[in-house]
This record gives structure tokens, C-alpha cells and sequence, in this order.
């Protein structure tokens, strides 16, 4: 396959540093989104939404939801690898 | 145009050439044919054409209506980006599958009977395994063959229903059947197989990332939407949909989150996105029969759009496991942010193609007051999120450096690929012409403030929950795995039950064989004792004995005679 590809740090120019690698990038990006949260959160006092159910009227109803949906969904993945994960090759041998 | 052509049969009928023509003018050519697929839709006029009577029952080769015509579209479109993003590729076998295959597909959409269907549902099963086979390799040859067994059947099964049906009703229409009875369920489960039912769903993470490069992203279109165009013709409204869509959002979530394969984690997403369709076929009111039709729509092409995007990587890399990537960013920033757009299409984020179909969807669903489905259909949307949103794009493209340096993906490849993202933006951003090709007048305004505003809370506090279990270092790590599901039974268990069943067969039979040879022995023993060389009944007497017992005979006659 003629991909060009290497897995070694060469050292060449597409190895120089990328603005995206700077340390404090992760720190930026977690508290950029958490006062984006806060944000939408906070709009959630301001603006009064049109529901089709009465619970979706209530506070942070879809913020709360998508949090502990998305924390409950990754982290069922612990007890889910335990009963399915098999080595790679399970099905070759 | 050829006046009543279906559209389809461009494109079947076109890939009979391909072998045969040269490298740039074959590609001039595969360019054409969905072109001229299109210009031959957009020449037809609404009705039934192409009929023809076959012992007593009428075949209907072209039903142009507003269903077909949108999946007929969309099918058309795909297979033109397909084309863009195999064209440096030089495999003829390939790309005649990829055509007949797509044109049976489109075929489909536009019969109006359920035999020609049945004709065009089988032709898209074989056609379509070559897609497999092409990797030429072992593991797809047998993923192939498991695919093919199942989609073959699924069309057995569309057949026998097909025959009970038009026994009870003398009826061969493909229209609204219902589910009625023994012929339409049997009509109802091969629609199932190939929509990728809970249970009769893993051929799809089974053989799907065992495909080419192309020949995934080629599948991803098809086969399943195919399905659901079917069961929103001949199923809408039928309620147990509804629970069946609930469950396929569902279970693929859980299992996209420890999969390590990124193409297998988008067939689950695959089988996740179908699941809001069929509610929507489910539930059946005009807003989500549009709400499963234009999320197949747009589906369709971000679906396409994120197994180019892997398909590239593959194509760079040679591998698409998590746990090998990382990173590539660096290399590979076109396909990284076509690969975003995708993965903001498929999550639903407004501006993107996803918002605009799935919160039609929902609404139907909830105006109907399916609240626990409902509810369902949002959490399936956090998890959506989780994989297709997240997970592809940030183990692929970011996490850690894996290391791997490689050029961008070919120029064909991003072009196709920047289509299909300029779509996703478009039809998200303006999803008006979408909205005016789908059946049912709906007046429908997705971008209200409560609209966005939902699901953005619903988003950015789920993306924050991303962000807090990376920083916490609670998010599992990926891992070189493979993990069970249905495909167990028949890979496993099942040769397992018969190697049991063999060994004690074999077991059985030497018990029954011995104790009768045993026997047959001890009657053979018997027979020798008495009359082998030393049994009684096989002594020979000597002549004098004789001559003795003669003359004792003879002594005897002469004594009686006097007496």
C-alpha cells in the first residue's frame, strides 16, 4: 500500500509541535465547554420553552438527562466488557 | 431518455461494461451512469409504467410516487459519491458489484409488486457479498458467506410470504399490507433481517468491516434503507415497530461504547440510527413517516460520510482499531474535520443535516404520546453522541499520539467525502427542499428556540460528561478485543452443539456397534461348538461302527419279525 506511512517520530516538518498539542490545551477546551454549560444552563431561568411533556419544562431537565445518560452509558461499558470481551482472536481459534 | 426505463436498470445494466473498458474512460463512465440515473427520474412522471402480466399476475417495474421518488434520489446521489470516493481504485470486479448492486437497490424502490421486489431484494444480496469478497482475504471470505447465508434467506422468507400471500388475496401489490397474518409476518420478519431487528441484526457487524475500503461505505447505503423503505410502504403505523425501533436504539449504544473496531462501532451506530426510523414507520402519523423518511435521507449521507472518513484512515493506516490510533490530525486534517461534520450531522447539533430529521422524528413520537419511547429516543440520542458524536472522531483523529505519520487521504476520496459534508451542512442549514420532497404536507419549523436550545443542553452537558470522565481517567481504555453478540450462536454454540452431537453419535454408534458384534460373536462361538470340527452334531463315524449298528439294526428287524 503506498500510503507514505511511519510510525516513527522522524523528525521531520510535519512532526514541529502543533497549536492543537500545547499543554494547556485539554484545560482550555474542559473549561471552555463547562461555561458553555453554564450558559445554557443559565437560559434555562431566562427562557420558558414550549413542551410537548410537562417534564421537560423543569430546570436543566435535558441538561441533567445528557449527563448522566452519556456518564451512565460509558461507564456501563465496565460491567458490559466483563460478560462479552473476548481476546481478538476468539473467533479464529 | 428511454421513455418508462427504470432508473435502476441504468445502472444494473451498465456495469455489464465495466470489465471491459480502459482506466480513464471507465471512470468517465461510472461518473455517468448515476447521472444518467438521475436525469432519467427526474424525466418520469408520477404513476405505474413498465407493466407487464405474468400468468395472471401484473408486474409493475416502475411506480414513480413521492416515496420512491426521495429514496430513489437519495440511493441515486449516494451511489454518484460512492463512485468519486473508488475512483483510485482499479478493481472492475468492485465497482460492477458496486453498481448492480446499487441499481437493484433503486430498482426496488420503484417496483410496485411484491415479486419484481423479491427479484431485486435477492439481486442486491449477491451482488453486494462481492463487496466482502473483495478484500480477498479468509476473514472475508467466511464473513461473506455468513452474510450471504442471511441475506439470501431473508429473500426465501420475502418469497414464501409472498406465495401465502397471493394465495389468500390473489393480490401481488406492493402496497400497505399490515400485519395481518402468517404471509405478511413472514413478509414482515425478511424485512426485519435486512433492517437489522434486534436478534437478526449482527450479519451487519459482522461482515460490514470486513468490506473494502469502499465496499463498507458502498453497504452502509443500501441494504437497511432498502428495508425501511419497504416497511414504511407496506408497514407504517404498525405499532410493534415502535418497540422494535426502541430496542435497536438502544443495545447498539452500549456496545459501540467497548467495540474497538471504529468501522464496527459505526455499524452499530448503523443499526442506533435505524431504530429512530422504524419508531417513526411505527408510529405512522404524517410527521414521523417524515421524520423516519427524511432521517433515512440524510442518513444516509453522513452515515456514508463517516465510513469514508474510517475508510480513509484504513485506506493510509491499514488499521481502524482505537487502540492502534490516535493522533492523526496531523496528517490526515481534511478527513478530521470531514469526519467532525459527520459526527455533528449524525449527533443531531443544529446546522447540521441530523437536527433538522430527527427532531421531526421526536416530535412525532411525542405528539402521539409515546412518552416512555420518547424518552428512550432521547437517551439513544446521548449515546449516539457517545460513539458516532465522540468517540470516532477523538480516537481516531486526536487522544493520544499514536505515532502514525501518513499523507491525506487521495484527492478523490476528500472530494467525495467534501460533498457529502457540504450536504450535511446544507440540508442542515436549509432543509426546505428536503422537507418539500417528502410524502405528507407537514408544516414543520425545526430551528425554534426551544428546539436548539433543548438539544444543545442535551449535547454540550452530555459532551461535558465526556470531558469529566477523560479527565478523571474514568473513561475505559480502548482494547484489541472482540466482543460477543448474536453471531456467538451460530459461530459458536452452534458448531459446538454439532461437534457434541458428533462425538456422541459416534459414541452411540460404537456402543451399538460393539455389543452387536459382541453378540454376533457369541451366536457365531455357539454355532462352531456344535457344529465346527468338535461339535457333536458335526462328528463323522468310522465304517466298522457302521457296519455294527447295521448289523444291530438288522439283528433287531429279525427278533421283532418272530415275535
Amino acid at each position: 500500500m503506498d500510503n507514505g506511512l511511519k510510525t516513527e517520530d522522524t523528525g521531520g516538518p510535519k512532526d514541529e509541535p502543533h497549536w492543537l498539542d500545547g499543554k494547556r490545551t485539554g484545560k482550555r477546551v474542559f473549561w471552555g465547554l463547562a461555561a458553555l454549560c453554564a450558559a445554557l444552563g443559565l437560559a434555562d431561568f431566562l427562557y420558558r420553552r414550549h413542551v410537548i411533556f410537562d417534564f421537560e419544562d423543569f430546570p436543566l431537565a435535558y441538561a441533567i438527562f445528557g449527563f448522566v445518560c452519556f456518564f451512565g452509558i460509558v461507564l456501563s461499558g465496565y460491567p458490559l466488557r466483563k460478560l462479552v470481551m473476548r481476546d481478538e482472536d476468539y473467533y479464529d481459534r | 431518455m428511454i421513455a418508462d426505463l427504470p432508473p435502476g436498470l441504468i445502472l444494473i445494466l451498465g456495469a455489464i461494461l465495466v470489465p471491459f473498458l480502459p482506466g480513464r474512460l471507465r471512470q468517465l463512465y461510472l461518473l455517468a451512469l448515476p447521472v444518467l440515473g438521475g436525469l432519467q427520474l427526474y424525466g418520469l412522471e408520477h404513476g405505474s409504467f413498465a407493466q407487464t402480466q405474468i400468468f395472471g399476475y401484473q408486474l409493475t417495474l416502475l411506480r414513480v410516487d413521492a416515496l420512491s421518488v426521495v429514496f430513489g434520489t437519495i440511493f441515486l446521489i449516494t451511489a454518484f459519491l460512492n463512485v468519486i470516493y473508488g475512483l483510485h481504485q482499479r478493481d472492475a470486479m468492485q465497482e460492477a458489484a458496486a453498481l448492480v448492486y446499487s441499481g437493484a437497490a433503486i430498482g426496488a424502490v420503484f417496483v410496485g409488486d411484491l415479486i419484481s421486489l423479491f427479484v431485486f431484494w435477492e439481486l442486491t444480496a449477491i451482488s453486494s457479498v462481492f463487496l466482502i469478497w473483495a478484500s480477498r482475504n479468509e476473514r472475508a471470505y467466511r464473513a461473506g458467506m455468513r452474510y450471504l447465508i442471511i441475506q439470501v434467506g431473508s429473500g426465501v422468507i420475502l418469497l414464501a410470504g409472498v406465495i401465502l400471500h397471493a394465495q389468500a388475496t390473489g393480490s401481488i401489490a406492493f402496497d400497505r399490507l399490515g400485519l395481518t397474518n402468517l404471509a405478511t409476518a413472514l413478509i414482515f420478519i425478511a424485512f426485519g433481517i435486512k433492517c437489522a431487528f434486534p436478534f437478526l441484526h449482527n450479519w451487519m457487524q459482522d461482515a460490514y468491516p470486513e468490506a473494502t475500503v469502499v465496499g463498507t461505505v458502498v453497504l452502509s447505503a443500501f441494504t437497511t434503507k432498502l428495508a425501511i423503505y419497504a416497511l414504511a410502504r407496506a408497514f407504517p403505523g404498525t405499532e410493534i415497530l415502535i418497540y422494535i425501533g426502541v430496542i435497536m436504539t438502544v443495545f447498539p449504544v452500549f456496545f459501540a461504547v467497548i467495540e474497538n473496531d471504529l468501522r464496527r462501532v459505526l455499524a452499530f451506530s448503523l443499526n442506533n440510527q435505524l431504530g429512530f426510523m422504524v419508531v417513526g414507520i411505527g408510529v405512522g402519523t404524517p410527521v414521523a413517516l417524515n421524520g423516519a423518511i427524511s432521517h433515512a435521507f440524510v442518513h444516509i449521507i453522513y452515515k456514508a460520510l463517516l465510513f469514508m472518513s474510517m475508510g480513509a484512515v484504513l485506506h493510509r493506516v491499514g488499521t481502524v482499531k482505537a487502540s492502534e490510533l490516535g493522533g492523526l490530525f496531523r496528517s490526515m486534517p481534511l478527513t478530521a474535520v470531514f469526519c467532525m461534520v459527520g459526527a455533528a450531522s449524525i449527533s443531531a447539533f443544529p446546522l447540521f443535516s441530523g437536527f433538522v430529521t430527527k427532531s421531526l422524528t421526536l416530535t412525532g413520537v411525542a405528539e402521539a404520546g409515546y412518552v416512555i419511547s420518547w424518552l428512550v429516543l432521547v437517551f439513544a440520542s446521548a449515546g449516539v453522541l457517545e460513539h458516532s458524536g465522540i468517540k470516532i472522531p477523538y480516537f481516531a483523529f486526536f487522544a493520544h499520539d499514536s505515532g502514525l505519520r501518513c499523507r491525506e487521504a487521495p484527492a478523490n476520496m476528500l472530494i467525495a467525502m467534501g460533498l457529502a459534508a457540504f450536504l450535511c451542512i446544507f440540508l442542515g442549514v436549509y432543509p426546505e427542499p428536503l422537507y418539500a420532497m417528502l410524502p405528507y404536507q407537514v408544516d414543520y419549523e425545526p430551528y425554534t428556540t426551544s428546539h436548539v436550545l433543548s438539544q444543545l443542553q442535551l449535547l454540550f452537558f452530555a459532551m461535558l460528561a465526556f470531558a469529566v470522565l477523560i479527565r478523571t481517567g474514568l473513561y475505559p481504555a480502548e482494547r484489541p478485543s472482540t466482543n460477543l453478540n448474536t453471531d456467538w450462536i451460530y459461530r459458536k454454540a452452534a458448531p459446538a452443539l454439532i461437534a457434541w452431537a458428533m462425538t456422541v453419535g459416534a459414541a452411540l454408534r460404537d456402543g451399538v456397534v460393539t455389543r452387536a458384534r459382541r453378540r454376533l460373536e457369541r451366536a457365531l462361538a455357539q454355532i462352531a461348538r456344535h457344529h465346527g470340527p468338535e461339535g457333536v452334531l458335526a462328528r463323522t463315524l468310522s465304517t466298522g461302527n457302521t457296519v455294527l449298528w447295521v448289523a444291530v439294526l438288522l439283528a433287531a428287524m429279525l427278533l421283532l419279525n418272530y415275535v
